[in-house]
This record gives C-alpha cells, structure tokens and sequence, in this order.
C-alpha cells in the first residue's frame, strides 16, 4: 500500500475541466458503435433500490429485471450487479444466485457515515457475512472537510479489512466535498487506502454525480495507474436517467483511460431508472422504432 | 496518395510507449456531416462591382479538396486589369454611395450581414471544411460563430467611431487592398472587411488560392444583402494578383495575413508610398508549464495550441517549455492524449485533426519532419489511422531538440510540437522569447502572481493564461518583432482603417 502525503493538493482547473466535458459531449455516437454502447451501458449498471420502503418483494422483482431486463430481447446482457441495503442483501443473493450477477451492498451507515467506526465496521461485515458481493462505503465527508485526512484514509482502510474478498466500492459524495480538488484528493485518499472502484455518490444528495467530477475522478485513476499499475474502477451513481448521458460517461471513459476500463469490472453506473431509457433506446437502434414506456417493467 | 504511405514507413514513432489503449472495443461509427445542402457552382466568377464577372484573362484554375484530391470547382484567374477593375470599382463606391449614407446605415448593413452568416452558418461550415479541410466540428463550432460575431461587433462600432476616438475626427481611409490566408478563411475575410466597412472604407478582398470557395459564397450573400455596389469587391487568383492589389496606385490601405516572407516583400514595395498597413504574419508560440500547473488541463491547453486547425494557426503554440519536475509526466500524458485524436475526414462530425490544407503545406511539413529527423530529434507520432487518400500528417511531438535546431526556430505550420525543459521561469521566458517571431504564447501555473510575473515578461502579441487558442472580436490580436505590423479585433482593429 503506498503511503500518501495528505499535505500535497492536487491542483484542478475548473474552467478547463468542464470545457474538456463540454468537447466530449459533442461526439457524434451513431448507428453501431450507438447499439454497441447502449449494451455495454447496460451490462454495466448496478441496478439500485435504497428507499426505507424497500421490500422483499421489491428486490426480488429488480432482480427479475437485472436477469431478463426486457423480455422480448432475451439476448441482451444482464446488468453487473444489483445495489440494495445490507438487510436485503440475504433476499438478492438468492433471487440472483447463479446468473452471474453480483449483489453489491451500501454499508458503513449509509448514506451519511454518521456513526461509530465500530458500528460501521460491524455493518460491513454483516453485509459481507449475508453474502454481498461487492460493498459500497461512505467516506467521513465531515472528517475530510475538516482536514483529518489521516482518519479518512484509516478508515477505508478498516472498511476495507472488513470486507475480506468483497470488493470495496469508496462512496466520495462529491456533491458534499464542493471543490475539484477535494475530489481528487478524496479519490487519492480512496485509491491509497484500498479502494477497488471509487464512486461519486450516494444519490441521496444533490448534485450527484457530474460529468466534470467524474472526468477528475478518472484523471485521479489514470495517474494511480500510471504510478502503480492497478486499475481502480469508476462508479458514477446518481443523476444518470437518461441513455444520452451514459454514452456520454462512456465517451469520458474511452477517452481519459481507454478500452480497458470499458467492462462491468472497471466502470459501473449506478442509478435506478436509467435501465429502461438504455432499453428503449436499444430497441429503437433495432428496430427502427420508439416503443411506448408502457413496454417497459417499472421495477 | 503514396506521400502519405511514404511517411507511414519514414516517421515510425520512435518511443510508442502509450500505456493506455484508445483503439480496441469500442470505435466510433463515421458521423458524417450532410453536405447536400451546401449548393457549389462549377465554376466562380471574380465579383467585382455587385456583379459577378468573367476574369479578362478567361483563365480559371482548380480548387479541391484536401481531404480526398477530388475538384471542387474552378475560380477565375484575376489578372492586373480585373484588379484594376475591381479597385476603380471600389473608388467608385467609396467616393458615391457608400459615403453617401449615414453612419447608423452602414451599422445595419453589417448586422443584416452578421445575421445572415448566422442564418447559413451550416452552409459556411460545410465549405470551409470541404474546401480547406479542417475539421467540422471546428469550422461549426469556432469559425463561423466568430465570423458572425465579428461582423456584430464592428457594426456596433460604425456609428460610434467619434466615441471610440474623442476629439480626433476619425475619417475612412478609403480603398483597402486586402489578402487572407488559407487558414482561417472566412474569418480571416471576417477580421478584415468587417472594421473597414464599419469605418466607412471599401474594399479589395483576395482570398487565398486554395480556400476562395467561402468568400465567393460570402459575395453571394452580400448581393442579396443589398450592399451597395463596388464597396465589397473579391478578385480570386494567387500570389501575383495578390501582388498587383499591394502595388495599385490608387490603394489607400493594406492589409495583409500570411507569411513572414511575404510581408517582408509586401512591406518593401510599400516603403515611400503613403499607404496605410497592417501585417499579421508568422508565429511560433512558446508554451511554458510549470511545475505547479494543473497538469492533465495544461496537456488539454496543450493539444487545443498545437493540433487545432492541423496546426495551420499563425499563434498556435508550437513550442512547448515545460518545468524540469514534471516533464517526464507531461511527456507520458501529452502522449496518450495524441493517442486519443481522431484524425480523418474533416467532414466527420468527430474529428479532431482534418487534412493539411494542400499539398504545397503537405510537403513543407514533411520536409520540416525530416529536417528534424536529420537534427537528431526523437519523433513520437501517433499511432492512429490515417486515410489513404488525401493530405494528412500523424500529430507529432519532437523531442530531443534545443533552442538552435531549425524545427524550434522556424514555423512548421503543422501538428508538430517541439518539447523542451526548463529549470527557472528566467530561463522559460529567455527561451519563449528568443525567436524572430512574437505572436503568442500561454503559461500555465496555478500560481496567479506567476502568471502576470511571466507573462509580462513574454515579448508577445497575446499571452494566454491556462489556456490557449482563444479569441474573441473585441480583444486586439497581432504581433510583435516579425511576426506583424498593426492590430487586429477590437477597438486597436478600428484604428487601422481610420485616418485622423
């Protein structure tokens, strides 16, 4: 594990960062390469349900729809993974068992982090111990903001113990850490500490995620891997609803790191109704046609 | 085309050390820009007087388009008596009409103008790319907006000029002769004939050879924009006609775009006459990145100084000066960002680098390519796919080089990049400054002290900071040492076709 010097800030430039946003978006993503991005999209998604009125039955019928996303194209991929709160994660692991799908789990006193350490060591290993797959952690956005980046880094750290083979996705919410810099430093922080993927949001706070704020998030994965080797993954979660925003998170993707991030390994998005907009948009691609929304399960 | 198979065998990148891959999985399907809107005649007449007229010659010649060598069309020929005509024509403007009217008027023609490039900017956008081969996403996106925006601007000026310069009785010059470079050529047409119409001039515009498609288009629509006859007049030819506009006797003014060499010729025939002139000439902008610049933006800066418009921009930074520390990350960054182009068909709506403007620029390159080869530099080109056909040079960065090899002196005028280090912001600015050119340069620093310390010290028409390659009609642009005489844009722009 490499050992960060906290007092170093990366320094960002804000303007030239969203004009950097602003040149991508303008790709013109067409015919087969549009087809081919839609699918990967979806073969990426962490399919995501955290409402306190979550339900058996409800992460049971989002499962359904991660396995079989549109029934009259049996052929499509299943999304990565579904994303739920740690005590139904037990529920998911068996609706998805055997398909490949992964059952990812929020943890760590999702979504504020407000609690003991102890208490969030004990609910990522619950998560872990019921079967999660991947688990999705809360970063100390007050600790960081404060500058006790030491207790920040410590504390992915233990997460990160906790978890034992699971994989850790870091939760920045970078919509709380307000500068570009923060984010980076935070993904820095996230990186050196063990994190497999860092992800941008909790969606439980606006902004979500951005497109600006991911492209610093992959410039910080980029370095890393140019330092290290290893190729940290990228969750953007929150905010992404429509299938023209992926394929533009895709195109940040392709063109800050490249192929090789461009599989459900190393990119994830999170959201919880961008599957049906993929969908449609993969149906129009085939067909020719625009399907009404009806067409679609609303799970 | 075989030159550019040559240069596939000749320039293999001699350190392709791209960690990341751009290429695989996922490619972007062509996106074409519909060009059937954009109407082009088989053939163009000079447009002199309000009309469009045969050249007295009869001689026409090709233009085509760089990207595939296919013919356009044909532009006539302008000989020593079209000119003639064509200035007797403009006097005739400015001594009746044009004078006639009110200030406020010639303000409205302007805007109709400014309007009406907005209304066909598509249009526009299409044949600037067809013809001149540069990208569409750059002739839509930077050179016709500024061309509208310039033509705005200056015709908010025409009824104000006695504002603009109190107490001074501000007066049009009279007839200017003026001649574009093929770069920029509707917004070079835009940089010139906007001001001098707006201080109450006319005048005798030559495009260059290979790019006149967009000013005889820009003639069409000065027709319909009912501009009286004679003040805006284009004489299509190449350097010889360009020559008999410079040395007419009844020009009262020259503006000129273009090489070093030839303003020197053009300001030597000028010398005892009491024409008026401004000459923006060459350039080979330093770059100077320190250690504590945002990094992965400063590379952005970098690409967007160097590969925009193929590196055919008279300001481009071409000269990069980065800080000891961080060179080897620059080096490694700048790479896989080269990685990352696209380079192709200018008509495709994603891409980044479109084809060298003609084969006389084609070759210039390649001789610069091989000049430093010669001079012992390491050549990194990216490894990306070009066209068969077609004029198109990889992006190139040169390391390797010092302040005394020719590539680090002399403009290139491509998507070349020179790389050098530097130790202290002294040494940075000595070397930024120690060329015959002064156009421009950009300094990237986090630093805001560093940026004003540095940039002041830069002997530089435009200094950008953290940036680069950004303009705007109201902001002045021109050189210093050789790379020009007088300013462009903005309210410096205005002076020069005034008299006082």
């Amino acid at each position: 594990m490499n050992y960060p010097d906290f007092s170093v800030t990366v320094p960002i430039d804000h303007v030239a960062v969203e004009e950097r946003v602003a040149r991508l978006n303008k790709r013109s993503i067409k015919k087969e390469s549009k087809l081919f991005a839609l699918k990967l999209a979806l073969s990426m998604m962490d399919l995501t349900t955290l409402e306190g009125k979550d339900s058996e039955g409800k992460v049971i019928q989002l499962c359904q729809k991660a396995k079989m996303p549109y029934g009259p194209m049996p052929d499509l991929p299943t999304v990565a993974a579904v994303c739920v709160y740690p005590t139904m994660v037990r529920t998911a692991k068996n609706a998805v068992k055997g398909t490949g799908i992964n059952v990812a789990s929020v943890a760590t006193a999702f979504p504020s982090g407000m609690a003991p350490l102890s208490v969030r060591i004990d609910d990522t290993k619950y998560a872990v111990d019921e079967g999660a797959d991947e688990v999705d952690m809360v970063i100390s956005r007050g600790a960081f903001l404060s500058g006790e980046f030491q207790q920040v880094f410590d504390e992915i750290a233990a997460i990160k113990e906790a978890c034992g083979h699971a994989h850790l996705k870091v939760i920045l919410e970078t919509g709380e850490l307000l500068t570009y810099e923060n984010v980076r430093k935070a993904s820095d922080i996230a990186m050196d500490a063990g994190a497999d993927f860092i992800k941008t949001s909790t969606g439980k706070i606006s902004p979500a995620a951005t497109q600006p704020v991911t492209l610093v998030m992959l410039e910080a994965i980029r370095d890393y891997y140019y330092k290290t080797g290893k190729m940290i993954g990228m969750k953007p979660a929150g905010g992404i609803r429509t299938a023209k925003q992926a394929i533009q998170y895709l195109v940040l993707v392709k063109e800050t790191l490249g192929a090789a991030w461009l599989d459900k390994d190393n990119f994830r998005f999170g959201a919880s109704s961008l599957a049906n907009d993929v969908l449609m948009q993969i149906v129009k691609q085939t067909t020719g046609q625009y399907q009404s929304p009806d067409y679609f399960s609303v799970d | 085309m075989s030159e550019t198979t040559n240069i596939k065998e000749t320039y293999k990148p001699t350190s392709p050390n791209s960690k990341l891959d751009f290429a695989s999985v996922w490619e972007y399907a062509p996106a074409p820009e519909s060009a059937s809107h954009a109407e082009v005649k088989d053939k163009y007449e000079l447009f002199i007087g309000g009309k469009f007229v045969k050249p007295s010659s009869g001689n026409y010649f090709n233009s085509t388009n760089p990207a595939n060598g296919e013919v356009i069309t044909e532009f006539a020929e302008a000989s020593k008596s079209d000119v003639n005509k064509a200035v007797k024509a403009a006097r005739k403007a400015f001594e009746g009409e044009w004078s006639s009217i009110s200030a406020k008027e010639r303000g409205k023609y302007l805007y109709r103008i400014a309007r009406m490039i907005q209304e066909r900017a598509r249009e526009f956008a299409v044949l600037e790319s067809m013809d001149g081969g540069k990208p569409i996403r750059e002739s839509r996106d930077v050179d016709i907006p500024l061309v509208a925006a310039h033509f705005f601007y200056y015709a908010g000026w025409a009824d104000k000029l006695e504002y603009a310069f109190p107490g001074q009785k501000p007066e049009a010059v009279g007839v200017c002769g003026q001649i574009i470079p093929w770069n920029f050529p509707l917004l070079m047409l835009a940089w010139k004939i906007a001001p001098a119409l707006a201080c109450g001039n006319t005048v005798v515009l030559k495009p260059a050879e290979t790019t006149s498609l967009t000013a005889l288009k820009f003639a069409e629509l000065v027709q319909e924009a009912g501009l009286p006859a004679g003040v805006v007049n284009i004489v299509t030819g190449a350097g010889e006609t360009g020559a008999e506009i410079v040395n007419h006797k009844d020009i009262d003014k020259v503006a000129f775009t273009g090489s070093t060499g030839v303003g020197k010729l053009i300001q030597r025939s000028l010398a005892g006459t009491d024409k008026k002139f401004t000459l923006e000439l060459g350039g080979k902008g330093a770059m100077i990145v320190f250690e504590d610049a945002p990094i992965d933006q400063a590379v952005e800066g970098i690409i967007n100084a160097i590969f925009f418009n193929q590196g055919h921009v008279c300001c481009a930074g071409s000269r990069l000066l980065v800080q000891e520390g961080v060179a080897d990350t620059v080096m490694q960054k700048l790479k896989d960002r080269m990685e990352s182009l696209i380079v192709g068909d200018p008509l495709d709506k994603n891409t980044d680098v479109g084809a060298i403007n003609s084969h006389g620029q084609f070759e210039t390159i390649n001789k610069y390519l091989k000049i430093a080869l010669d001079e012992g530099a390491d050549v990194y080109q990216s490894s990306c796919n070009i066209p068969d056909n077609g004029y198109f040079v990889r992006p190139t960065l040169l390391s390797n080089v010092s302040q005394s090899n020719r590539v680090v002196q002399e403009e290139i005028f491509g998507p070349v990049l020179t790389i050098q280090t530097f130790r202290t912001a002294d040494e940075a600015v000595q070397k930024a400054n120690n060329t015959p050119f002064g156009l421009a340069g950009g300094v990237w620093t986090d630093k805001g002290s560093k940026i004003f310390k540095v940039g002041s010290g830069l002997r530089s028409g435009v200094v950008w900071a953290n940036t680069y390659n950004k303009f705007d009609p109201t902001s002045p642009f021109g050189g210093y040492k050789e790379s020009g005489v007088g300013r462009e844009g903005g309210l410096h722009g205005l002076g020069a076709y005034l008299k006082f």
